[in-house]
């Protein structure tokens, strides 16, 4: 009776173990065995290509290849200024929320996740078109005040990206701190008000440090977003494809060796790498953070 | 994720739903303005640039070349409209039509795999039980080039790349969509209720389809609303997979038109925009009519 249970409660998740078999296991095990193997011409290239088996060099050949190296350390410099502030402001606005009345902090909420809502290519284009010269409101602005600025050259585009990035970003990130806000007790902001602290101490000394393992968790995932960043650089290499090559972040140099120069091998190679530097990545910074809180 | 055991704590995710709270002690009234003001920037930052999308969405050639961005010109929305449905013999619609398909067939049946699952994780104990919950939360450390490339060469094989089935498969098996259902499970559907059932003689796919689906209809829903956005804002995944112009989704379209309008001597940019606007009205729809659902699960899924 009892192991007739058991089976027909692993039954239920039969369906999604078949597809997660399907879908997830075997295509990174056929990613990982296609990275041991380069495809080799055979003869003058007349008698097609073969397979052929070559252990760990696409890995070596990965690990030398400083354009792949080079757009996984830019996206890392990137992540290391955008994250901070962006979880920074999203951090400043919680705290704000959270010393008005509910239902005050509920109206601002809502306005404050507008961003949220909208689809990532939706907000890169509509961010492009407001830095663009031709129809954008920042450029005539910024004759105005007498700043000359092109959104587009190489020392803006990550500003530009981070401005955007930051302006999707912070609504989402708000709430979630906001909502570990709400679950501080109530009390200790009154016992700390009574001892003579001023609001900004209570924020400093009693909050913010609560908040600690939402802006670690906001953290991590903007961290594992951050590094396979894909969609908003592809769509402002539509405007400046000088500007942002292809070889800008590490998921667009393997969308490249897959598919403008057909190597699967290497694409394959790079993405195992790209995983295992996102584990590696996520493990450290959830060491040195917890590490802080002892 | 060693996180997770930590952070989902039931206290926090209850104190999620509680809407209503002592007010804070009275402030000085110049720190208060302070709160407001810092606020209302926050909120004019959040929202302009769609308020220039809509301004932008409701203005001819001239008036987006020429006019202030901030303020209306002319109303020729319509004409946008008309000349967006109609344009390509109205391949717009087309790609609406496959984002709400891939985003509602797949979400809606994802959800019912996931909350089979959540169940089956939640409620029974079974040998591997521990290896599939660990399955689901490394994956979402899995980045989707490691995913989507050796998918695109099996479908490639079967057949399958450049058909629906390439969007909707994916679809259909979604980890984070376990997740949620497995603690949605836990802190909706008590153990002697299920007892009570099984004494009572139901058969156990009777309980899941008449009792655990019914009680879940709120995890549900929100499992739902998050997958259909996840599904409606993907990008790379229909990138690699859907080639033809007429399986796109809307964002696909949106970017290859985007990338148009630099060489092919038509202006696509009033296109593009109008159609950006669009594309974002079935998300508010959801977004609003769902509300209630997804705000608590925003933050839940943020605990993970």
């Amino acid at each position: 009776m009892i192991s007739s249970l058991r089976w027909k409660g692993a039954s239920f998740t039969a369906p999604f173990l078949l597809g997660f078999v399907f879908l997830y296991l075997l295509p990174m095990g056929y990613a990982a065995y296609q990275s041991l193997f380069r495809e080799e011409q055979s003869g003058l290239g007349l008698g097609g290509s073969s397979q052929s088996f070559v252990g760990l060099d696409n890995y070596l050949e990965g690990l030398t290849d400083s354009a792949f190296m080079g757009s996984v350390l830019r996206v890392a410099l990137f992540a290391c200024v955008q994250i901070p502030l962006m979880l920074l402001i999203s951090l400043v606005l919680a705290l704000l929320l959270d010393s008005l009345t509910s239902r005050t902090a509920g109206r601002f909420r809502i306005l404050l996740l507008v961003p949220y809502m909208i689809p990532g290519v939706v907000a890169a284009i509509v961010w492009i078109n407001l830095y663009s010269p031709n129809v954008g409101p920042l450029t005539p602005l910024g004759d105005a005040l007498g700043f000359d600025w092109d959104f587009f050259t190489p020392s803006m585009v990550w500003p530009s990206i981070g401005n955007l990035l930051t302006w999707h970003g912070i609504g989402y990130n708000m709430v979630i701190i906001y909502s570990a806000l709400q679950a501080v007790p109530r009390e200790l902001f009154e016992a700390a008000r009574l001892d003579g602290a001023s609001e900004w101490r209570i924020a400093r000394s009693i909050k913010v440090p609560y908040v600690r393992s939402a802006l670690v968790l906001t953290g991590l995932l903007s961290i594992i977003q951050m590094l396979q960043i894909f969609n908003e650089p592809a769509l402002f290499r539509n405007v400046t494809p000088q500007t942002v090559d292809d070889k800008f972040t590490p998921i667009m140099i393997i969308y490249n060796a897959a598919f403008n120069a057909g190597n699967y091998h290497y694409a394959a190679t790079l993405s195992v790498l790209l995983a295992l530097i996102l584990g590696i990545a996520s493990f450290v910074f959830y060491r040195l953070t917890s590490k802080e809180a002892d | 994720m060693t996180l997770t055991e930590h952070t989902t704590d039931k206290p926090r995710v209850r104190s999620v739903q509680r809407v209503t709270r002592p007010d804070p002690a009275s402030r000085s009234r110049g720190g208060q303005r302070f709160v407001l003001i810092g606020l209302i920037l926050a909120c004019a930052y959040s929202l302009f640039p769609l308020w220039w999308l809509i301004i932008a969405a409701t203005k001819d050639r001239v008036g987006l070349y020429q006019s202030n961005g901030l303020w209306f010109s002319g109303w020729h929305l319509t004409d946008n409209l008309h000349q967006l449905f109609t344009y390509e013999g109205g391949i717009f619609l087309r790609w609406t039509a496959n984002s709400l398909l891939y985003a509602g067939v797949g979400s809606l049946g994802g959800t019912l795999i996931a909350l089979a699952t959540g169940y089956g994780l939640a409620r029974f104990t079974f040998p591997g039980r521990g290896l599939i919950f660990a399955c689901v939360v490394g994956s979402f450390l899995i980045p989707i080039a490691l995913l989507a490339l050796p998918l695109y060469l099996v479908f490639s094989d079967i057949g399958l790349v450049d058909t629906p089935w390439a969007m909707l498969i994916p679809c259909l098996i979604n980890p984070f969509s376990v997740y949620l259902a497995k603690v949605y499970t836990e802190a909706t559907i008590p153990f002697e209720l299920l007892e009570a059932a099984r004494i009572d003689g139901a058969g156990e796919l009777r309980i899941f389809f008449s009792i655990v689906v019914r009680m879940m209809t709120t995890g549900g829903a929100t499992i739902f609303l998050l997958a259909f956005v996840n599904t409606w804002n993907a990008f790379f995944l229909p990138l690699t997979v859907l080639r033809g112009e007429e399986n796109w989704t809307l964002n696909l379209g949106l970017y290859n038109w985007s990338g148009k309008r630099l060489e092919a001597g038509v202006d696509l940019t009033s296109l593009v925009l109008t159609g950006a606007l669009l594309s974002i009205v079935p998300m508010a729809i959801l977004m609003i009519a769902m509300r209630r659902y997804w705000r608590s699960g925003v933050t839940l899924g943020a605990l993970k």
